[in-house]
């Protein structure tokens, strides 16, 4: 009786999981590997075909238009995961002290995390291509006169900026999770060493919430790398292909521009890189929680 | 910034700040509601034009939005798209978290399947976008049914591990004791440990429906051709349209994000909750 008991069990987690690891492999494995074979020929996205080996790989490192969509991806997502953690450990700081209407306050700055980040695009767009230099010429500050989204040298502070908007709302929601973690007593017994202000952050607080800190860097560089919606709303890769990410350059010219092999490629060099970032990552984050 | 927790008094400092620092939020919000009410003959060069409220708070642009975006027809995908994934994730996703969660330890062959799912969430969707393309039109997937399918295969990594994270605190005690009453365990698991994982659901809901009723990239590579948009997909594809009528792009906009923020002020707790478990768990 036990053991029929035991098998009709064991039949039943086969029959949950073969379908749905079946639906699984063949909507992510299976892509990821034609994507893979994809990036051995001259694949157009229609027609004829040849196997080239390795020579998508190849022109990828010369193509100076790939290199500089890195260029340009890295950098954006380094500073505004830089700046995103500052603002919102601030922010978090501040809306977890001791104030009125505390529900409202997270309520309200939680919101840019909700709205769609295309249609979020599109309004900053019109903010810095008309508001701000309009601001900035009767301020008299020259340099903000035109629009920061049609200079290639400044076109990606602007998208730098709408991610930031966005991800600082997600980002101090976790680190106000992560305050609530830490003891009242913890702050009293500091304070009668003398721990107070940027003290009490630097040697109490801040090294309470790391985990909370690993969590955000995670996701902030994550999503920052893949950004998409942003380029799409504000510059659409321009202006002279000074605001180009891996995606964006991937979903352009792979789908439409003819080079779907040589995109699947670069979209193969990049799946590598995700990986290894994250996975140092999380090596770099575990280890310093055990430290502590 | 950290008063000293001490003191019982308010913090003005910060609140002085927080109202400043709200300014960020309520500004582009301000800006989309003016703009979108507006006239384009209203909207003179200097910034008092664009920003000084509406002479009459007219429908007239949203009217006129609605028949350029094919509005509802969009809203309607994007409701039917949203609703229908978020549904067949909490069934898919449950039922896989919880054959994986409870055999991962003690087989290889779970454990197996539990990592290889799970690193799906390294993978990112530039890589699948043109296979999946090509795919979902080889089988007469390029539409909105294949966008669903595809968001359950997406978010399956990341809901996995937070069901069969959550089941770790779920005795197998109550298992056995449904056992005894010879449940079988496909009953066994609706009768008892689906309700159980209600604050999970919950979340997988909220993390679902948000990425879903936002995202661009998945229905503008797979429903291209289908001539049905979603409701970002609709602002991406009549942008053109709009031309340098703001106000009618605008009242779009404003259209476009009425609906989350509706949910958003409906929910906000359930919300905020759903996006902390999932992000911290």
């Amino acid at each position: 009786m036990k053991e029929v008991m035991k098998n009709e069990r064991k039949r039943t987690f086969l029959l949950i999981t073969i379908p749905i690891l079946a639906l699984f492999i063949c909507f992510n494995t299976i892509p990821l590997i034609r994507g893979v074979i994809y990036s051995f020929t001259n694949f157009k996205g229609f027609g004829k075909y040849n196997w080239v080996g390795f020579q998508n790989y190849i022109d990828l490192f010369s193509d100076a238009r790939v290199g500089k969509s890195y260029w340009f991806t890295f950098k954006l997502a380094i500073v505004s995961t830089v700046v995103t953690n500052v603002l919102s450990l601030i922010l978090a700081l501040g809306l977890n002290s001791k104030i009125k209407a505390k529900s409202f306050f997270r309520g309200a700055y939680f919101l840019p995390n909700i709205l769609g980040a295309l249609v979020v695009g599109y309004i900053f767009n019109y903010f810095f291509t008309y508001i701000l230099p309009a601001v900035a010429q009767m301020m008299g500050i020259g340099a903000l006169s035109s629009s920061i989204l049609s200079n290639p040298s400044a076109a990606w502070i602007g998208i730098m900026v709408v991610c930031a908007w966005q991800a600082i709302a997600m980002n101090t929601i976790i680190y106000i999770s992560g305050l609530q973690t830490v003891p009242e007593d913890v702050y009293e017994a500091g304070g009668l060493d003398g721990a107070t202000g940027w003290k009490q952050f630097r040697y109490l607080t801040f090294p309470l919430i790391i985990p909370f800190f690993s969590i955000n860097m995670v996701l902030c560089v994550k999503n920052f790398l893949m950004v998409f919606d942003q380029i799409m709303a504000l510059t659409k890769g321009g202006p002279a292909q000074s605001t180009e990410s891996i995606s964006y350059l991937i979903y352009n010219n792979g789908m439409s521009g003819g080079q779907f092999g040589f995109q699947s490629a670069n979209a193969v060099v990049f799946f590598i890189v995700i990986v290894i970032v994250s996975v140092a990552q999380m090596k770099f984050s575990s280890s310093k929680e055990e430290q502590l | 910034m950290t008063k000293k927790n001490a003191d019982t008094h308010t913090n003005k400092v910060a609140m002085v700040l927080l109202i400043l620092g709200l300014s960020t939020i309520i500004f582009p919000l301000y800006l989309t509601i003016v703009i979108a009410f507006k006239q384009p003959s209203e909207m003179t060069n200097s910034i008092s034009g664009i920003l000084s409220l509406p002479k009459s708070w007219s429908l007239s642009n949203f009217k006129e939005a609605m028949e350029v975006t094919d509005f509802w027809r969009s809203l309607k995908n994007s409701l039917l798209i949203t609703l229908v994934a978020v549904g067949l994730s909490i069934i898919i996703h449950s039922l896989m978290g919880y054959a994986l969660g409870r055999n991962k330890a003690k087989s290889k062959f779970y454990s197996f399947v539990y990592l290889f799912i799970v690193s799906g969430m390294f993978v990112p969707f530039a890589i699948l976008m043109m296979p999946l393309a090509k795919q979902t039109a080889e089988m007469g997937l390029a539409n909105w049914v294949g966008v669903i399918l595809l968001y359950v295969v997406f978010y399956m990594p990341m809901n996995v591990l937070l069901y069969s994270g959550y089941l770790v605190n779920i005795p197998m005690a109550l298992e056995e004791a449904a056992k005894v009453d010879g449940a079988s365990t496909w009953r066994t698991y609706w009768k008892i440990i689906f309700p159980i994982m209600r604050p999970m659901h919950a979340t997988v809901a909220v993390l679902t429906a948000l990425s879903v009723w936002n995202d661009v990239m998945t229905p503008l590579v797979i429903m291209a051709g289908s001539g049905q948009n979603t409701l970002p997909l609709a602002q991406l594809n009549f942008q053109s349209q709009f031309g340098t009528n703001y106000n009618l792009a605008f009242a779009s906009y404003l259209l476009a994000l009425i609906p989350i923020l509706i949910f958003y002020i409906i929910c906000q707790k359930q919300i905020l909750n759903g996006v902390v478990n999932g992000a911290v768990k």
